[in-house]
């Protein structure tokens, strides 16, 4: 088996520290890789396509434009800061920890779709935890702002992934039991479920930590820009 | 939906690249409408295409919407109804994810099973912009110019998702995991428990976000280190290490553009105006919680 198919991953890492167009990027290394294996240019394009066609579905996400988009027109942003505004003891921090409490728990009980990105974090948590950084702060700036977002798109996807592993029926515990039964071991996803659990505590722990300290340190952020 | 942004892009005279813009959400129409019809190589050029036209020739459009004021008054007006549509959408997608997998018409169940969750989130995508249209009564035209607003926000990195999910199927016939693993294998000293453990779950998480998925890290690492070391020589526990290796693997996917649906597109949605950004704050969880799975596994696996 030859390592020159690693070379992709080369090309990968290479183009986006250049900070080429990632797109470009990927296209060079999936050639790179694909020639390196052997693969004659056309069907490297060919296994693109079919892929590229096969994965469709993940764009359905897109279709929440239009719907935002609407929402934003009738001031739906302007109206949760409003509703946060009345809230007197909300910040960024807390309000961020609140909502990675929720997601978790609810990904634990089997409730993954209720939250998401483009569910709960675009049209509601962020414009939130930006209201309730306006509010406690004055105007911010653009760079605190979209700080602001990052750790709120942040706090779904650690909520997400360390919470779901605790629901038995989830897809990573029934691959990780398919797996080991194969390997000749037998086990009961509620074990593998069971030691999901000290992992899912640390996660909350170190990432509700950074949130806490989070409105310290946008409090200081907006001071040195001040200055 | 992309038909109707790339027609409403053509006619925007206020964007002097309006054409490329027309020509790359057109494409991208075309994609979702015919991709099955055409060919693995036609499509594949269409990739290339739209590689090409989003790399190099795309612009903002200047589409009609509502000014700051406008919103303000309009959020006091509508008060919490405004909410509406929005909770819809997690309330029909939850309620979808129950319910859809269980229905069947004529013996054949309704929706595919393994698409449920992304079939009933459309689903409460699709009722909320009812749900929005007929409560707000707005232009008949906002819903395509407002998600032209967002999507020109968004520009290319619109397929980069999906780019991304065809790279990782050319790594996969590349046989790239395959060399990952043997490089895992025979480089690393892996005499010691210790060392097991910490190859193994620092190798899920680095070979995560090389392919953008634990799952298909985990059954690699896992043939390669984890049951042969870990289970066999070490005499560890399988149920600890498969959760906590994927935990581990998990890691990964926090620090990787690969990684596209969490990454990427949330800094997209959010119009952040660096791509990596949401992963730059997720960076400083990710490690130190790594390190915690591979103390959390050396305790634990070898005593149960």
């Amino acid at each position: 088996m030859s390592l020159w198919p690693l070379l992709g991953i080369v090309v990968l890492v290479a183009g986006f520290a250049a900070g080429i167009n990632p797109l470009i990027v990927i296209v060079a290394a999936a050639l790179t890789t694909g020639v390196a294996a052997g693969l004659s240019p056309l069907h490297i394009i060919a296994a693109l396509g079919k892929a590229y066609n096969d994965s469709r579905y993940v764009s359905i996400i897109w279709l929440v434009l239009p719907v935002i988009g609407l929402l934003e027109r009738e001031g739906l942003q302007e109206r949760a800061r409003m509703l946060i505004a009345r809230v007197r003891a909300a910040t960024v921090g807390r309000l961020l920890i609140a909502y990675l409490v929720l997601r978790q728990v609810t990904a634990a009980l089997g409730l993954t779709s209720l939250c998401g990105q483009a569910q709960t974090v675009r049209p509601l948590i962020a414009p939130m935890a930006e209201a309730a950084a306006e509010i406690r702060m004055g105007s911010i700036s653009s760079r605190i702002r979209y700080l602001i977002r990052a750790y709120a798109a942040s706090a779904d996807n650690v909520g997400a992934f360390f919470g779901e592993d605790i629901f038995i029926a989830v897809s990573s515990i029934l691959l990780i039991k398919g797996f080991l039964q194969q390997s000749g071991y037998d086990i009961a996803p509620l074990r593998l479920s069971l030691w999901a659990i000290p992992t899912a505590l640390m996660a909350f722990a170190i990432h509700g930590l950074r949130l806490w300290r989070l409105d310290a340190r946008l409090k200081r952020l907006a001071r040195e820009e001040r200055s | 939906m992309f038909a109707g942004i790339a027609v409403r892009s053509l006619g925007d005279r206020a964007n002097r690249r309006r054409c490329g813009n027309a020509a790359f959400w057109g494409l991208l129409a075309v994609s979702f409408l015919f991709g099955s019809e055409l060919g693995d190589l036609a499509n594949g050029v269409l990739v290339l295409a739209l590689t090409a036209i989003g790399a190099f020739a795309m612009g903002l459009g200047s589409p009609k919407t509502t000014s700051v004021a406008q919103r303000e008054a309009s959020a006091r007006a509508r008060g919490n109804a405004i909410f509406m549509p929005a909770l819809l959408i997690p309330a029909v997608a939850i309620a979808g994810t129950l319910t859809l997998g269980k229905l069947r018409v004529g013996g054949a169940p309704l929706a595919d099973p393994k698409q449920v969750t992304l079939i009933a989130l459309a689903l409460g995508i699709i009722i909320a912009l009812i749900a929005a249209v007929v409560r707000f009564r707005p232009p008949a035209l906002a819903p395509v110019e407002e998600g032209r607003r967002l999507a020109d926000a968004i520009g290319w990195a619109i397929i980069l998702p999906q780019l991304l999910a065809s790279l990782g199927a050319v790594f996969a016939i590349s046989r790239v995991g395959a060399a990952v693993g043997r490089i895992a294998t025979t480089w690393l000293p892996l005499g010691h428990p210790l060392a097991a453990v910490v190859a193994y779950c620092a190798g899920m998480a680095l070979f995560t976000m090389v392919m953008g998925n634990a799952f298909a890290a985990f059954p690699v690492m896992t043939a390669a280190i984890g049951v042969p070391l870990i289970v066999h020589r070490f005499g560890g526990d399988p149920a600890i290490m498969g959760a906590v290796g994927m935990l581990s693997g998990f890691c990964g996917t926090l620090a990787t553009p690969m990684a596209a649906n969490y990454n990427i597109v949330p800094a997209a949605l959010l119009e952040l105006p660096d791509r990596n950004g949401v992963i730059r704050v997720q960076i400083p969880t990710a490690i130190p919680l790594l390190l915690c799975n591979i103390v959390l596994m050396y305790t634990l696996v070898f005593r149960f």
